[in-house]
């Protein structure tokens, strides 16, 4: 187990810079996942982290060794890729044992690591088998295995999901939780999908065009979102959000429709804003919205339903944005029907129309 | 059921010109190759006679028996010809196949300046015809004292064939994904290290077939090395093959058995090779 810090850490391919001097501290034993869309830098970093590419500026620190100009061999890190690049000439054992043998370890303790690595993912029967003749699912837990046999101070995973179907997805995250919970190692894990971030992460580190957005528990960045690209990146469905102006204490919207201001948020007359609402703080009334004190109403027409089982989400629009809305103890609605939806005001956010910065405390 | 039943004909019709065709297609490749084959066998009138005869009345060793006698009987000096093709071709297949793989796999991982050009460049230079180059090779080989020797012909060869090696060798490293030498090097290998235990290994089918390609090149290579060879010592089979040709006649029966025994290495190594070549073990270890 080790600490991971990243100091001002630059990288340009030419004059091109992909990450912009990004700092991030990990302790030990962390789960940090790296989450923003293609293009974000996430896993340049991650590369940069394993030694797969050079650095063009700062330090990268792990335990308390600089490894800039370490080879990946030396930084004592596993990695598990997003197409597994499993050995497709070795068998399963082979495969798990390969680090062992390149260390030079003597047969009988790899033996041991590989059977209690292939324990821990059930990959018992295949130990036999080649990469070729296996499952997506399998190939996957064969890549695990042979991160965890080398019990690295650091596990890396760049997107290890993405391949997978949606069940097996689901399942894999489990597995991977329960990993890491059992070896305790740190983590830092690259995904685009932002619910694989709020299930799996200790802390969430939003990066966007090479610069690091935010970092906090998914909760706060889920409660807290810094600006409008993270209240969109992170929750689903994303958070609606509506232009409007503010007047005397309320947001007037573009259609002239008035709410007030979220309590504790004050903001000067005048200022052009975004109101951010989620889907799950405007709800039809009747429908489960719990009523506190702050609470402001609207009339709005649905234009299309999708039901989920135990809810509906409603779409409707408002000021002539769409927004979407969740309807609790769902009840068939059909499109057109107008309806008076409550708005939890002390949940929702107001961000700077031109900065996007988020105006809450 | 009409149509069902009319559907499985025209499906057994349609296999079975499919079968014919393919017959044709093969007898044509190898009627020639047969033809050498039964030739070495069948004395002179009959080769020679006229209408053909197809079907061989009197088989017999007479030429192979005349080929490996002494010189008076028609014999060529076979084994030192066979010693001089494999030295030569062995030799700079080897070369070509290491030069081959360093520069295939440097087109296939690294970018360096004028990258696309110097391939290009490797390409064209194999669009020139070899017999072109024959009379300059020829001088610069006399100055310099290389001609008529093993060393010479290697070393046309090796050029003959590293862009074509660099170029199929190219191609099958750009299927191994890249992520399996860096998983290599997480795991602890040397770069070096992982180009040899992962990198090779997965890539070796596609080598094994350039080496083949390289090798059945210089095997079966006869305008330069008629110009660049002289004397027993350095000949290879292709060009002992013209041994058996004097100012008014040709020894068909005997250059036929020179032929075959040219064709059974070729023949042997191919077989040897052929599970190699079937590729498919490039994937699998990712997701393809």
């Amino acid at each position: 187990m080790a600490q991971v810090q990243l100091k001002n850490v630059v990288k340009k391919y030419g004059a091109v810079g992909v990450v912009h001097a990004i700092n991030l501290d990990i302790a030990e034993g962390e789960f940090v996942v790296l989450v923003g869309p293609s293009g974000c830098g996430k896993s340049t970093t991650l590369r940069m982290v394993a030694g797969l590419e050079d650095v063009t500026g700062g330090e990268i620190v792990i335990g308390d060794r600089v490894v800039n100009d370490l080879p990946p061999r030396e930084r004592n890190l596993a990695m598990v890729f997003q197409n597994y690049a499993l050995y497709p000439h070795m068998t399963v054992r082979e495969n798990l044992g390969f680090s062992l043998k390149i260390a030079k370890k003597s047969q009988a303790e790899i033996d041991k690591s590989v059977d209690e690595a292939a324990n821990i993912l059930s990959l018992t029967p295949l130990l036999d088998r080649k990469p070729g003749a296996l499952s997506g699912g399998q190939r996957q837990r064969v890549a695990m295995g042979r991160a965890i046999v080398r019990h690295p101070e650091v596990f890396l995973f760049d997107e290890p999901l993405s391949n997978l179907d949606a069940k097996l997805r689901t399942q894999m995250r489990v597995e991977i939780k329960k990993l890491h919970q059992r070896v305790g190692s740190t983590v830092i894990y690259v995904t685009h999908d932002q619910i694989e971030a709020m299930t799996l992460a200790d802390r969430i580190v939003i990066m966007r065009d090479g610069h690091i957005v935010q970092v906090g528990t998914p909760l706060q960045v889920f409660e807290n979102p810094v600006n409008t690209f993270v209240a969109t990146f992170i929750g689903s469905p994303p958070m609606n959000l509506l232009d409007g102006v503010v007047q005397g204490g309320q947001v007037v919207l573009v259609d002239g429709t008035a709410i007030p201001l979220p309590p504790g948020v004050p903001v000067a007359d005048g200022r052009r804003v975004q109101f951010g609402i989620r889907a799950d703080n405007i709800m039809p009334e009747g429908h489960a919205l719990p009523p506190t004190a702050h609470m402001d109403f609207v009339d709005m027409a649905v234009t299309l339903t999708e039901p989920l089982g135990t809810e509906t989400l409603l779409y409707a629009t408002l000021s002539g944005t769409e927004v979407q809305a969740k309807m609790l103890n769902p009840r068939p609605v059909f499109p057109g029907e107008r309806m008076r939806f409550g708005i939890a005001l002390d949940k929702c956010h107001i961000f700077d129309a031109d900065t996007g910065l988020s105006l809450r405390g | 059921m009409a149509t069902a039943s009319q559907h499985r004909i025209k499906k057994r019709v349609l296999k079975t010109a499919h079968f014919i065709g393919l017959f044709l297609a093969m007898a044509l490749i190898c009627v020639p190759g047969l033809w050498v084959v039964l030739n070495s066998f069948r004395p002179t009138i009959e080769i020679m006679a006229k209408p053909p005869v197809w079907i061989p009345q009197d088989l017999n060793l007479d030429h192979y028996r005349a080929m490996f006698g002494g010189a008076g009987e028609g014999g060529v000096p076979v084994l030192t010809y066979f010693r001089n093709s494999l030295i030569v071709s062995i030799t700079s297949t080897v070369i070509a196949l290491l030069v081959g793989m360093a520069g295939g796999y440097a087109f296939a991982r690294y970018n360096f300046k004028a990258k696309g050009v110097l391939f290009v460049a490797l390409m064209a230079s194999r669009a020139v015809p070899g017999v072109a180059l024959s009379l300059p090779l020829f001088i610069i080989f006399a100055r310099t004292g290389i001609i008529d020797t093993h060393f010479g012909l290697i070393l046309v060869y090796v050029a003959m064939n590293v862009p074509f090696t660099i170029w199929l060798i190219d191609g099958f490293f750009r299927q191994v994904p890249k992520e399996l030498a860096e998983a290599a090097e997480i795991d602890g290998c040397t770069r070096w290290q992982a180009f040899w235990r992962v990198e090779f290994p997965v890539a070796r089918a596609g080598i094994a077939s350039a080496g083949i390609f390289a090798f059945l090149t210089s095997w079966n290579e006869y305008a330069l090395a008629s110009q660049l060879t002289r004397s027993t010592t350095s000949k290879t089979m292709p060009v002992g093959l013209l041994d058996f040709t004097s100012q008014f006649t040709l020894n068909w029966g005997g250059m036929c058995a020179l032929a075959v025994l040219m064709i059974i290495p070729a023949l042997v190594l191919t077989f040897l090779v052929q599970k190699h070549l079937i590729a498919g073990l490039t994937f699998g270890g990712v997701k393809g």
